[in-house]
């Protein structure tokens, strides 16, 4: 992108020469930021994907008593997050202030929607006695142990991903608090492009999170 | 006068001055050194351990400490010097300074990042020392569930914390160095000029974003385990302690690479610049670096031969164990075809690179070894195994670090080492490495378990003269903190380029200005052309 050099000059950072050398660094980072990031959850993964080949049945009859419909929103309000985000983005190119700060805005409060039902899942749970732990107890399989490792996942995939929720919505409060200061314009928009990238990419790990956690038995032997 | 002219000449060093100039610098050559101090801190903590563990193993009998507390020394040395002190050593300190440097930068791309990444280790070092004073942690470096999960009473989820931090500093520096060397170069440096220290940072950057980010999730699902009851490993709820061992070993014996890829870079420089001569077979050199990071990644499963996995996976890991000693070979072989026909002159650089590659050969070939099934079964948890990684680890990796700092020492500092000191301490740090480890070897293929403080008479004379080299070693160690710490004062005045070396990094005064180059050079050369340069000597002394 070339725009006028004293527009350029206003953000760009000594160690770099030209703005579109550092707005391409600032997204090869980013990007491999998130490649970390996919190993980070892929860990997880894996142990799901192991455990879950050993107890085919118990990780079924698990899953079933997940309230789909709760992460069936979730997933819808997540969704339109990202397209939100996606806006703000859009705005920021063009250089849009009000806009991109309504968009901002929207995309928390969506945020912040999704992780107050995470919460109203999670006390359900507690209720339920579905928290592994001495007290834990799932109906209609006689295997506990097992059924504790599928919650033991739950609980740490999703509690890792509200984590980056929450750290994500922080950025946004951020994002906002700086755009209403004035610090972006259409030459120089790059934080908002990469906390969106940040946000998309949170985003995609609860599209993969929802159907593997609360999907894998719907239509399975009913307890 | 021409030290008045060094003196008034703005450089790095007198950029700025004050404990603030220090701590909020943005400045990729203050950083380094700020973890040059950090790591050698470390050093000399890990060494204190080091040296416990081979004082207790004089007598056959434990009669200096408890079972418990040997298990803990070994846990604690193991995990300061991997953690602290080997993984950050030459990518944080040398890498650092010098990646920007020799790919005519002015910094990194991201030197805020870069100083969080300090500030990530320290505070990781800090958990880990309180972990250390609070009582210590004894699951041995490799936290095997379930006893790290379930049974050991110790300090496991502070020192876990600990290394979690500092691997979040390590992953800075690997995204750090990776954006740095495809988004920095100067104009004409083109892939194929690049130093073959940058093309092994390079590969090191890659295996640190990769393979750190699982080491991060595997610790946390410990802690989650010791912590909040989680039974993510836990065999009683139908969980998978081998599970554990798989991750852990998917980051940590990628870590090796981690370890000794940097080194291998330094190798490059040593080797070229002290024989006077372009490397040979650059581009294979250069090609061997990133095909250790991939295959690296394929090969973790020969640490679990004996841990109940499946005959035709243990072939398999097996197999590609060996593939991976192709590259290493590769590596060898070229230093050696370089030498061939070199001017070579005996500065201690490159008297600590010749240590470096004999040294790393017979740390690689006893890995083939134990990359073979059938030795391994024999020689897993001996002695036999702490040699093999001693000599990669020590013999390369801290070989190859001492290497670069003595090569690099005059630019970092501007100041000239005492050569004969020196040289004396290269010699006396290979006598000792090896009276120290070779006998390991032996003692492990006897069958001396490691991680053990009683042990039968028989071996009573091989572990007395581990001790000895032991000793050996650490007088060697201390000699350049001295001699290091005598030249910034009294050393001669090293000049911008006192080897006649053709990086980038000589191109400009010592020590470098605050912006490395005070103008941003034009590359029109590959590295290593010596050919203008060949007849002149190496000044040593």
């Amino acid at each position: 992108m070339v725009s006028e050099p004293h527009v350029e000059t206003l953000a760009l950072r000594e160690q770099f020469d030209t703005a579109a050398q550092q707005k391409d660094a600032s997204s090869l980072g980013m990007w491999i930021f998130l490649v970390t990031e996919v190993m980070f959850f892929g860990g997880m993964f894996l142990a799901y994907t192991v455990y879950r080949n050993m107890y085919p049945a118990v990780f079924g009859a698990a899953s079933r008593s997940l309230n789909a419909t709760l992460g069936a929103i979730n997933t819808a309000v997540l969704l339109c997050s990202s397209f939100t985000m996606v806006l703000a983005v859009r705005a920021g190119q063009l250089g849009r202030r009000k806009v991109v700060i309504i968009f901002l805005v929207l995309t928390l409060i969506l945020g912040m929607v999704f992780l107050g039902v995470k919460a109203f899942e999670w006390n359900e749970k507690f209720q339920e006695h579905h928290v592994p732990g001495p007290a834990f107890h799932l109906e209609g399989t006689p295997q506990q142990g097992e059924a504790q490792l599928f919650f033991s996942l739950y609980f740490a995939m999703t509690g890792l991903h509200a984590l980056h929720m929450v750290i994500g919505a922080g950025l946004l409060a951020l994002l906002i608090y700086q755009t209403y200061k004035g610090r972006f314009s259409a030459a120089y928009y790059t934080p908002i492009d990469m906390i969106g990238l940040y946000w998309h990419f949170v985003d995609i790990v609860w599209i993969y999170l929802f159907p593997l956690l609360y999907l894998i038995d719907r239509h399975g032997v009913k307890p | 006068m021409i030290t008045a002219a060094v003196e008034e000449q703005q450089n790095y060093l007198n950029a700025g001055y004050g404990l603030k100039s220090w701590l909020l610098t943005k400045d990729h050559k203050r950083i380094a050194l700020l973890y040059l101090a950090t790591i050698t801190f470390f050093f000399f903590i890990g060494g204190v351990f080091a040296t416990l563990i081979r004082i207790e193993l004089l007598s056959p009998h434990g009669n200096l400490v408890s079972s418990d507390t040997y298990n803990k020394l070994f846990t604690m040395h193991g995990v300061v010097m991997i953690f602290f002190f080997l993984i950050p050593s030459i990518p944080a300190t040398l890498g650092n300074f010098f990646l920007p440097m020799m790919i005519g930068a002015r910094d990194l791309a991201f030197p805020k990042l870069n100083l969080l990444s300090w500030y990530l280790l320290v505070i990781g070092g800090l958990f880990a020392i309180f972990a250390m004073v609070a009582g210590g942690v004894d699951t041995g470096w490799t936290f095997y569930t379930p006893y790290s999960t379930t049974y050991s009473n110790t300090w496991v989820v502070a020192t876990a914390l600990g290394i979690f931090i500092a691997g979040f500093s390590s992953i800075l520096t690997g995204l750090n160095f990776i954006v740095t060397v495809h988004r920095m170069r100067a104009p004409g440096m083109t892939w194929f000029r690049m130093p073959l220290f940058v093309w092994a940072h390079y590969a090191t950057a890659i295996i640190q974003v990769l393979g750190t980010p699982v080491l991060a999730v595997t610790i946390v699902l410990v802690a989650a385990e010791r912590l909040l009851h989680l039974g993510i490993f836990d065999p009683a709820r139908g969980g998978d302690p081998v599970l554990f061992q798989h991750l852990f070993w998917f980051y940590s014996h990628p870590a090796v690479y981690i370890m000794i890829l940097p080194a291998m870079g330094v190798l490059s420089e040593l080797v070229s610049v002290f024989s006077r001569k372009r490397i040979f077979g650059y581009s294979v050199v250069a090609f061997s670096s990133v095909a250790i990071a991939v295959l690296g990644f394929l090969v973790w499963g020969h640490h679990l031969f004996v841990s109940g996995m499946s005959l035709y996976a243990g072939m398999v890991f097996s197999f590609l164990s060996y593939f991976v000693a192709i590259p290493s070979a590769i590596k060898v072989f070229n230093w050696t075809a370089t030498l061939y026909k070199g001017s070579i002159s005996y500065a201690t650089p490159m008297l600590y690179a010749f240590g470096f590659i004999g040294l790393f050969t017979i740390g690689g070939l006893t890995g083939l070894f134990v990359a073979c099934l059938g030795i391994d079964v024999h020689v897993t948890d001996t002695y036999f195994v702490v040699a093999h990684f001693h000599y990669i680890m020590v013999g390369g990796a801290i070989m190859a670090y001492l290497g670069g700092l003595h090569y690099w020492w005059p630019k970092m500092t501007g100041r000239m080492y005492p050569e004969g000191w020196a040289k004396l301490s290269a010699l006396v740090i290979f006598v000792g490495f090896n009276l120290t480890f070779f006998p390991q070897f032996i003692l492990g293929y006897l069958g001396m378990p490691r991680r053990y403080h009683v042990y039968p008479d028989e071996f009573q004379v091989l572990h007395v003269l581990s001790t000895a080299g032991a000793s050996v070693l650490a007088v060697g160690y201390m000699l350049p903190i001295v001699y290091f710490a005598w030249s910034l004062r009294y050393g001669k005045l090293a000049g911008s380029n006192p080897w006649k070396a053709t990086g980038l990094e000589w191109t400009t005064a010592s020590p470098p200005p605050p912006h490395n180059f005070d103008q941003i050079p034009v590359v029109t050369h590959e590295a290593y052309d010596y050919s203008a340069v060949i007849d002149e000597e190496v000044p040593v002394g």
